[in-house]
C-alpha cells in the first residue's frame, strides 16, 4: 500500500512523524487505491458508488484549493454557464474528463433551471 | 366552568405524551406519511437507453433532482423488469428471507422513487423489520452518539468523547453552538475518542465548506451533514444543488474520507415547500439521489423533522420505512432516533424499539452520549440519562444495540487522561492554557453546568489559530507522542493512515477497536431466516448481559456478611412452653447465621427487638426461636406456635416477611401476614408484636395492614428475594428448632 507520495504506508510509523519525517502527501489516497475501490464497490453492487470513487482518483490529483473552488463554483448561482464550461475544460486539461463531464452536464441542466447566476 | 372536564381526563391531560403536539393528516401541506392523492404514478419510459419519463415526468420538464436520478440512479438494464413487477411483489421479497438480499438489492435497482415509495408502503411494522433484519448492509450492528457541549469546552469534550468510546460508540459527531470553535470541537473530540478506545470515527457537522474543510486538514474522519432534499425549490434553498453533492461527494472520497448524507422526513414540509407530496415520496427521492450521486449511506428517518413525521398517522411507521428504503439500495443505512420526537418515555421508546431489535448500520444516527442540555443537537430520543436503560433493553432481548457497560470505576482515570491528553496538546501549540482545576472539574462533572470558571474566549481563540496555522493532524499526533501519550497518538495516527488504505470508504464501513474494517464488503449481513445472520459472538454476548447492576447469590452473601454480627444467638434446643401468656416468635433458618438484614434494610435483630417490645408492651411473654427443617414461612410459623404456651406465634423470614399464626389452624392459613417485606419499618413489627399478644389473650385487634405502595416492589426485589431463599434453602436441615437469645 503507497501513499499519494508514493511512500509505503508501512514507513509511516509514530517515530517518523516524531522525527518530522512525515509530509501531509505521505498521508493522502494514492488515484490507484481509489480505482481498486471502484472495482470492490462495482463487484458489490454498486456501480454509482464506483462512478463516485473513480471521480474522486481524479480530485485526487488536485489541491484542496482547487477542489474547494469547483464545489463552491457549483452551488447554485454561483456560476455562469460559461463559467461552468470553463472549469469543465480546465479539469480535462488536468486529466479529470469524468469531473469535466458532471460540470458540463450541471451547466446544461443549471441553465435550464435557473441556476446559472 | 363550563368547560371542566371529568377528573379522569384532566389527569390524562397532565400525561407527559399530551405536550407533544399531534397534527390532523393534510396532503395540501404535506403533513401525510406514507401515500399521498398528489404523489405522482410510478413510471419510467426509455428510448434508446435514455430516460425520456420519470414518474410522469416528461424529460424537458426534470427538475434538478429527477434529472440527476435519470442520468445517474437507476439500473437501467433491470428497471423495466422491476417496474412491471406488482407493488406488493416486491414488498414481498423484501420480507421473505428465502429471497436473499442480492435479489431484493437487484430489483431495487431499477426502482423509480415513486415506485419504491409504493413498496415501501405496503410493508407493516412487523414486516419493517423483518425487512430490516435481512436487508441492512453490515452484518453487525453498531451506535453512532453525539459529543457536544454548551461552552464548545475541549477538557469535558475529550473526557465525554472517552466515556462514549468506552460505552461502545463507533462513530462519535460534534457540533458547535458557536460556528468558529469547529475547528477545536474536531481536535478535542477526535483525541478524547482515541482515548477512549482504537478506531473511532469522528466528525463535526458544521456548515458544508467548513467541513469540508475540517476533513481535508484531517481533524475528522468522517462527514455527514450533507443534506438533501426533496424538493428542487428546498435543495436550491439549501444551497446545493445535485451536482455540486455529487462533487462533494468525490471531494470526500478523494482524501479517502468517509462520509454519507442526510436526509429524512419532514424537512420538506418544515421549509414550506413538500408540494403536497408524502414524506415517504420526497424521501424516496432523497434516497434514490443519494445512491445516484455515489454516497455509500445515508442519515434518514426523520431527523430534525422527526417529530414532524410523528405528529401524522403512520408517522413512526414512515420513519422506519425510509431506513428500509436505504438498505434496499445498498446503501449504509444510520437509522434516525436522533432528535427527540416526544415528551412521552413511552412514544420514544416505542419508535426505537423495532429498529433496535432488527438491528441497523448505526441504530441511532445520533444517541446524545452527554446530558440532554448540552445536545447541540438539541435533545436527542436517547441520552446519557438513559445509558443504564438502553444498555438493559439491549439485555432484556438479548440483541446489539451496539453499547457496552463501561464499568464505573475505569471512567475516573479514562476522562482525566482525555482531559489531561487534550490539556497537553493545547499547551504544545500554545492554543489555551487550561488549568488543572478545570482539568479536575471535567473529570468529575456530570455536563457542561459543573465546570469551572468561563474559558469562553480562549477556545475561540484556539479555534481560531488551528484555523489560521498550518496545524494539521499530523502535528496532533507529534504532540500527543512527545507529552507521553504514545499510545493516543499511534490511535490518531491509524486513523489517518486509514485513509490512505481506502477500505473504510465502502459501504457502512466501521473500524473496530483493532481497526479491522467491518462493512459490506468485509462484513456482509447474510441474514437468511431462522439460525442466519448476525449472532453476538460469546464475549460480546457476555458484554451485552453483564450490567453493572446484575447481582449474583454470591454477592447477596457477600453483602449480608458484611452486617453480621454476635446479637442473635443459640441457646440450646427449643422446647415447649407453658405460660398461657407466652408468644413463641419462629425465625427462618438462616436467620443469624447467614442473613442479617431485611429488605426494608432493618437488621434482623432490631426486627426482633421491636417484635418482643410489642409483645411485652401488651403483656405477653416473647420467647424467640430458630425452626431449621423448613423455609416455608406458614411452617415456620405453625411449628413456633405449637412451641407457644398460649399457642400463638409470630414467624418471621430473615428477609422480614413476617405473620401471626395459631397452633390449631391449617399450615397456609394465618391471622395476620405482612407479606411486602421492602416497605416495612420498625413500627410495623412493633404492632405485630402487640397484636399477636393480644390474639394470645383470647382478643380480636384490628389486624396491621401492609403499607401500600405503587412502586415496582417487585421488579426491584424479586432477584435478592430468590438469591435469599437460595441461601435460607442451603441453612435448611432435618434438625430440632433452637432457643435463639437476642442481644439487648
Amino acid at each position: 500500500m503507497k501513499a499519494f507520495s508514493g511512500r509505503p504506508l508501512d514507513s509511516v510509523t509514530l517515530d517518523a512523524v516524531r522525527s518530522g519525517d512525515v509530509s501531509a502527501d505521505d498521508l493522502r489516497i494514492h488515484p490507484e487505491t481509489l480505482e481498486h475501490q471502484a472495482q470492490v464497490a462495482e463487484a458489490h453492487g454498486n456501480p454509482q458508488l464506483a462512478a463516485n470513487f473513480r471521480r474522486a482518483a481524479e480530485l485526487a490529483a488536485l489541491d484542496d484549493a482547487d477542489v474547494m473552488r469547483i464545489y463552491e463554483a457549483l452551488r447554485p448561482r454561483r456560476s455562469t454557464y460559461a463559467e461552468l464550461h470553463e472549469i469543465a475544460e480546465w479539469l480535462t486539461s488536468r486529466g479529470a474528463v469524468v469531473n469535466a463531464a458532471l460540470v458540463r452536464e450541471a451547466a446544461a441542466v443549471y441553465q435550464r433551471r435557473s441556476l446559472c447566476r | 366552568m363550563a368547560d371542566r372536564r371529568v377528573g379522569r381526563i384532566r389527569a390524562l391531560d397532565a400525561q407527559r405524551v399530551n405536550l407533544d403536539g399531534f397534527a390532523v393528516e393534510n396532503a395540501d401541506l404535506g403533513l401525510i406519511a406514507l401515500r399521498s392523492p398528489h404523489d405522482p404514478e410510478p413510471s419510467l419510459r426509455l428510448v434508446d437507453g435514455r430516460v425520456v419519463e420519470l414518474d410522469g415526468v416528461a424529460e424537458a420538464d426534470f427538475d434538478t433532482i429527477d434529472a440527476f436520478i435519470a442520468a445517474h440512479g437507476l439500473d437501467l438494464a433491470v428497471a423495466e423488469e422491476a417496474m412491471a413487477l406488482p407493488d406488493v411483489e416486491i414488498a414481498r421479497s423484501m420480507v421473505d428471507f428465502a429471497v436473499p438480499r442480492s435479489a431484493v438489492v437487484r430489483l431495487v435497482g431499477g426502482c423509480t422513487p415513486a415506485k419504491l415509495a409504493r413498496v415501501l408502503a405496503l410493508l407493516r411494522p412487523a414486516e419493517l423489520t423483518m425487512a430490516m433484519t435481512k436487508l441492512r448492509a453490515r452484518r453487525t450492528p453498531s451506535n453512532q452518539g453525539h459529543v457536544t457541549n454548551r461552552a464548545d469546552d475541549p477538557l469535558l469534550l475529550a473526557a465525554d468523547a472517552a466515556t462514549a468510546a468506552a460505552y461502545g460508540f463507533r462513530e462519535l459527531e460534534t457540533t458547535v453552538p458557536v460556528l468558529a470553535d469547529a475547528p477545536s470541537n474536531a481536535v478535542a473530540v477526535s483525541v478524547g475518542a482515541a482515548v477512549g478506545a482504537g478506531g473511532v470515527l469522528v466528525q463535526c457537522s458544521v456548515e458544508e465548506a467548513l467541513e469540508l474543510e475540517l476533513g481535508l486538514r484531517g481533524f475528522v474522519s468522517y462527514a455527514e451533514t450533507v443534506s438533501l432534499y426533496g424538493t428542487e425549490d428546498v435543495f436550491t434553498d439549501g444551497d446545493d444543488t445535485p451536482w455540486s453533492k455529487a462533487f462533494l461527494t468525490s471531494a470526500y472520497a478523494s482524501r479517502g474520507i468517509k462520509m454519507r448524507v442526510s436526509s429524512g422526513a419532514g424537512a420538506e414540509v418544515l421549509m414550506g415547500g413538500a408540494e403536497r407530496r408524502s414524506m415517504l415520496y420526497l424521501e424516496s427521492r432523497c434516497v434514490s439521489l443519494a445512491r445516484a450521486i455515489g454516497a455509500q449511506g445515508v442519515q434518514n428517518g426523520g431527523i430534525d423533522g422527526a417529530s414532524v413525521a410523528a405528529a401524522v398517522p403512520a408517522g413512526v411507521r414512515e420513519l422506519m420505512a425510509e431506513n428500509v428504503m436505504v438498505m434496499a439500495r445498498n446503501l449504509e443505512a444510520c437509522t434516525g432516533n436522533d432528535a427527540l420526537m416526544s415528551e412521552s418515555d413511552v412514544r420514544r421508546t416505542s419508535r426505537t424499539l423495532p429498529i433496535l431489535l432488527a438491528g441497523s448500520d448505526f441504530v441511532c444516527s445520533g444517541f446524545g452520549t452527554i446530558q440532554r442540555y448540552d445536545n447541540m443537537f438539541g435533545p436527542s430520543n436517547w441520552n446519557a440519562e438513559d445509558l443504564d436503560d438502553w444498555l438493559a433493553m439491549q439485555r432484556d432481548w438479548g440483541v446489539d444495540g451496539g453499547l457496552k457497560t463501561a464499568p464505573p470505576e475505569s471512567l475516573e482515570p479514562l476522562r482525566r487522561r482525555a482531559a489531561e491528553a487534550v490539556q497537553a496538546v493545547y499547551r504544545w501549540f500554545g492554543l489555551a492554557d487550561l488549568s488543572d482545576e478545570s482539568v479536575d472539574a471535567a473529570v468529575d462533572a456530570v455536563g457542561s453546568k459543573d465546570l469551572v470558571g468561563d474559558d469562553a474566549l480562549s477556545v475561540l481563540n484556539a479555534a481560531r489559530t488551528i484555523r489560521e496555522s498550518a496545524l494539521s493532524m499530523v502535528d496532533v499526533v507529534a504532540a500527543l507522542a512527545e507529552s507521553g501519550f504514545e499510545e493516543e497518538a499511534s490511535r490518531v495516527l491509524d486513523m489517518l493512515k486509514a485513509r490512505v488504505v481506502g477500505d473504510y470508504l465502502q459501504t457502512a464501513a466501521i473500524f473496530d477497536a483493532e481497526m479491522n474494517v467491518l462493512s459490506l464488503v468485509t462484513d456482509p449481513n447474510d441474514y437468511a431466516g431462522p439460525g442466519t445472520g448476525y449472532e453476538p459472538a460469546p464475549a460480546r454476548q457476555a458484554e451485552i448481559d453483564a450490567i453493572r447492576q446484575a447481582k449474583s447469590v454470591e454477592d447477596l452473601r457477600a453483602e449480608q456478611a458484611s452486617w453480621a454480627s454476635s446479637s442473635v444467638s443459640v441457646v440450646g434446643p427449643a422446647a415447649v412452653g407453658t405460660d398461657p401468656r407466652e408468644v413463641v416468635v419462629g425465625v427462618s433458618p438462616a436467620t443469624g447465621r447467614e442473613i442479617w438484614r431485611t429488605l426494608s434494610g432493618l437488621l434482623v435483630v432490631d426486627v426482633l427487638r421491636e417484635i418482643l417490645a410489642g409483645i411485652e408492651e401488651e403483656g405477653g411473654a416473647g420467647r424467640v426461636v430458630r425452626i431449621n427443617d423448613t423455609l416455608d414461612l406458614g411452617m415456620i410459623g405453625l411449628s413456633a406456635a405449637r412451641l407457644a404456651g398460649s399457642g400463638v406465634s409470630i414467624g418471621l423470614q430473615a428477609k422480614g416477611t413476617a405473620l401471626i399464626h395459631r397452633r390449631d389452624l391449617p399450615p397456609l392459613a394465618n391471622l395476620e401476614l405482612y407479606s411486602v417485606a421492602p416497605v416495612l419499618d420498625r413500627e410495623h413489627y412493633r404492632l405485630l408484636g402487640v397484636n399477636a399478644a393480644r390474639h394470645a389473650r383470647g382478643a380480636v385487634p384490628e389486624p396491621a395492614k401492609n403499607p401500600y405502595t405503587d412502586e415496582a416492589i417487585e421488579a426491584r426485589y424479586h432477584t435478592a428475594v430468590v438469591s435469599l431463599i437460595a441461601v435460607e434453602r442451603g441453612c435448611c436441615a432435618p434438625v430440632g428448632p433452637d432457643e435463639l437469645k437476642v442481644a439487648e
